[in-house]
């Protein structure tokens, strides 16, 4: 056997990895946004999107939607840290695969092109419920509000159209029909 | 109005109602609101020490062996960033802190000020919970909240940093409401049904083992207490993490020793073979696992631990429960009482081999060493120490190395709170002003740091305290000259080079203890050691004793690095034989 020149253990097998939305309900003061993004750097979890905003003024509330990756035993991990900060209230978890969730993320994207190629580019963001916020001769914004891939789809098509300038927004989840998580 | 009160009398109004009496702490600009307060509140004492770091240990070590939090007062800027040690430290080892930083005046933030630091920021990962009082108002409220949060649940460090206008500005104080239930933070409570598993799993195994750490010191000594009974209820034997030493008397007869790298072979084997593990208030780590795919592979494991993001954090378990060791060791007494098992005798047939195996494993002897009668080996001096301290009430601190180690096998504690070293974080200069903090909890009794010379060195200046509160502390040091445990790693991991782990020019510590205005001893044969022990017992001074033992002196037994529990490397004379049957080198 090898002999190993660490104090520490090496590390062992890891579980499958998992794409997770987690939902953080906290109090909306100072610094909680980084009490709960320093979590996720500090304990080493990885953020692929993050969305963040007040939701009600009156109770101070604000909701974190997080989407990160983790085997099993990470996911369970970064609930329980969340929950163990003073500011959180409540903590939900959602699997993306999961259909009793919905999934929106946002984006604006501009095109500067001709005139045909700007009537392309807003054919082809109609299939994905485009929305034009903007429109020049030179120029069009359009919104698109979809899941992740569908945003990712669209801006590969709209690059050889002219899209010059993409935003876009993390993604944040509801849960469909009249439950509400507690 | 009625009452309006400045933010430097709330901070003093809040500690008295809280209960604080001593406070550990060193001026500074932006704290010199709440030190002219000082004056006017004669139940707290202010302790002074000379470095925030000082502080800092100095409030865990009160904290530790009093059960009450420890309080520190430090300024802005360098103030605050000194006591992040302590703070780490505290947070690693669930020690309740509360920590109240002076700030640069609310309109100075953010404009790099004078010795202005973004101390919430630097001390958020490294706090249960922290506060920058923007507004006099919320002074009250933070204050109170800030013990709330520090006490309760699994108790930890917080901070409040008060920018010094807000010292000066007024409003009303109010007192502490009612202490809620475990700061709402501790949503599920364990329930009668869980016991039952519990005490299902325990009436069928057959080699048990309960597993003991920091969580029964840190749930009362009632835990304790509680703990000795269900242990001679079940007739289990029971091990212990270097922070739980104490909860279970170190001279049982059912009691192995501590577990761990540094463990004894009877504890480690019996990890690795028992086919019931019941871990109480302890979390896996990775001192205490070694190798995770093969701990203890055959056995069912229980896990009871206040900390819900404790369990299965590092190892699956089969039951967990969640909730306050104190009460869960009481339900789970009780419930065996009612059922009227009589584990006792019942179970003492079924586990009577697992006694037979740990007996030939404890025939090993695994904490032994080869005694000299010309150098005092660093282990014999532990043992005389403990011999002539142990019919006084003994308070013990440590630094870190291999000292600690020595000390946690060869001191047996009897006591919960005893016992105050640096485990998780591993601090080099803990051991010191911890001894500062314990002294004044318990300012008559015996209060010793068994130091190593390397690191009683990087809080040495915390002496001038000791002395000047006439703290009567013992520093014990095993001086081998060396960083002993990086030098130990070196040998056995990095084919002895030593680098820059020999500290060439060290200080005369008899001197230095003079300088100090304390008194040194030194110890430089093993037949003169018991005399000079003494003589520094009956010392009614903070004594430096300077040990002077075996530099080369190594600590085992050890398990090597990513080993299982089963593969340990024991001390020379094992090694010796093993070297004979052509085996043993190939260990390390």
């Amino acid at each position: 056997m090898a002999k190993s020149k660490s104090a520490y253990s090496t590390p062992t097998k890891q579980g499958k990895i998992d794409t997770h939305i987690i939902v953080v309900w906290v109090d909306n003061e100072s610094g909680v946004l980084a009490r709960v993004v320093g979590l996720f750097s500090g304990r080493g979890y990885n953020i692929e999107s993050l969305a963040v905003a007040e939701i009600d003024s009156k109770k101070n509330l604000s909701r974190i939607t997080i989407v990160t990756t983790g085997t099993p035993r990470v996911i369970e991990q970064i609930k329980l840290q969340l929950k163990k900060l003073v500011p959180v209230h409540k903590v939900a978890d959602f699997k993306k695969e999961d259909k009793k969730i919905i999934f929106k993320e946002m984006a604006l994207l501009k095109i500067v092109a001709n005139s045909v190629k700007i009537k392309r580019a807003i054919n082809a963001c109609k299939k994905f419920n485009g929305v034009i916020l903007d429109n020049t001769k030179k120029s069009v914004v359009i919104q698109i509000t979809a899941l992740r891939r569908d945003i990712d789809k669209i801006t590969k098509i709209l690059k050889p159209l002219g899209l010059v300038s993409a935003s876009r927004t993390g993604a944040v989840a509801m849960t469909r029909g009249a439950e509400v998580f507690k | 109005m009625a009452n309006l009160m400045t933010g430097a009398e709330i901070v003093f109004k809040a500690l008295e109602d809280q209960g604080v009496t001593h406070i550990f702490g060193y001026p500074g600009g932006a704290v010199l609101p709440i030190y002219d307060e000082l004056k006017n509140h004669k139940s707290i004492k202010h302790i002074l020490v000379r470095h925030e770091q000082g502080a800092g240990h100095a409030a865990e070590g009160y904290a530790r062996s009093s059960g009450k939090p420890g309080v520190v007062l430090v300024t802005s800027g360098p103030g605050a960033t000194n006591v992040v040690t302590a703070l780490t430290d505290a947070y690693m080892d669930s020690v309740p802190l509360v920590c109240i930083s002076g700030q640069v005046p609310t309109h100075l933030i953010g404009t790099d000020a004078f010795q202005e630091c973004d101390t919430t920021g630097i001390t958020r990962p490294c706090t249960k919970h922290n506060w920058l009082v923007k507004n006099i108002s919320d002074l009250p409220r933070i204050l109170h909240e800030a013990f709330e949060v520090a006490t309760t649940g699994r108790p930890g460090p917080v901070l409040v940093d008060i920018p010094k206008d807000i010292q000066f500005a007024k409003t009303k104080y109010f007192k502490p409401k009612k202490v809620k239930k475990l700061n709402g933070k501790l949503s599920s409570k364990f329930n009668q049904k869980e016991i039952d598993q519990l005490i299902d799993l325990m009436l069928k195994a057959k080699k048990p083992v309960f597993y003991t750490g920091g969580g029964v010191i840190n749930s009362g000594p009632k835990a304790s207490e509680l703990l000795r009974e269900l242990v001679s209820l079940t007739g289990f034997p029971i091990t212990s993490t270097l922070q739980g030493l104490g909860a279970f008397p170190g001279d049982s007869n059912q009691f192995l020793g501590m577990l761990g790298m540094h463990g004894t072979y009877e504890a480690n084997n019996v990890m690795h073979d028992c086919d019931l593990l019941i871990n109480i208030g302890a979390r896996f780590d990775d001192r205490i696992t070694g190798k995770i795919d093969e701990f203890s592979p055959k056995s069912k494991k229980v896990h009871i631990d206040i900390d819900p993001s404790s369990i299965n954090k590092i190892i699956k378990v089969n039951l967990s429960i969640v909730g306050d060791v104190k009460e869960v060791i009481n339900l789970t007494i009780k419930t065996l009482k009612k059922k009227k098992l009589n584990l006792e005798k019942s179970n003492k047939e079924k586990i009577s081999k697992w006694w037979e195996q740990i007996q030939k494993w404890r025939t090993k002897k695994s904490l032994n060493f080869i005694n000299s009668d010309k150098v005092i080996k660093p282990q014999f001096a532990v043992q005389r120490l403990y011999e002539l301290t142990k019919n006084k009430d003994t308070y013990i601190t440590t630094e870190v190395g291999q000292h600690q180690m020595w000390a946690a096998q060869h001191y047996k504690f009897n006591k919960p709170n005893r016992w105050m070293t640096s485990g998780g974080l591993g601090t080099m200069g803990y051991g010191l002003p911890a001894a500062v903090g314990v002294q004044v909890a318990h300012p008559e009794k015996l209060v010793v740091d068994i130091a190593g010379e390397a690191s009683v060195l990087m809080t040495i200046q915390e002496m001038s305290t000791a002395v000047q509160y006439n703290l009567p502390i013992k520093i014990f040091i095993l001086n081998n000259q060396y960083m002993g445990m990086v030098r130990q790693w070196q040998e056995l991991l990095h084919e002895k080079n030593y680098s820059e782990s020999y500290s060439a020019a060290l200080p005369d510590f008899v001197k230095l203890a003079e300088a100090y205005g304390c008194v040194g001893i030194r110890a430089n044969t093993p037949n003169e050691l018991d005399e000079k022990i003494e003589e520094m017992i009956n010392t009614d001074k903070p004594v430096i004793f300077d040990c002077l033992v075996d530099p080369h002196e190594n600590c085992f037994p050890m398990i090597p690095s990513g080993k299982p529990h089963n593969q340990m490397l024991l001390g020379p004379q094992d090694q010796e034989e093993k070297k004979i049957t052509g085996k043993g080198k190939t260990l390390v």
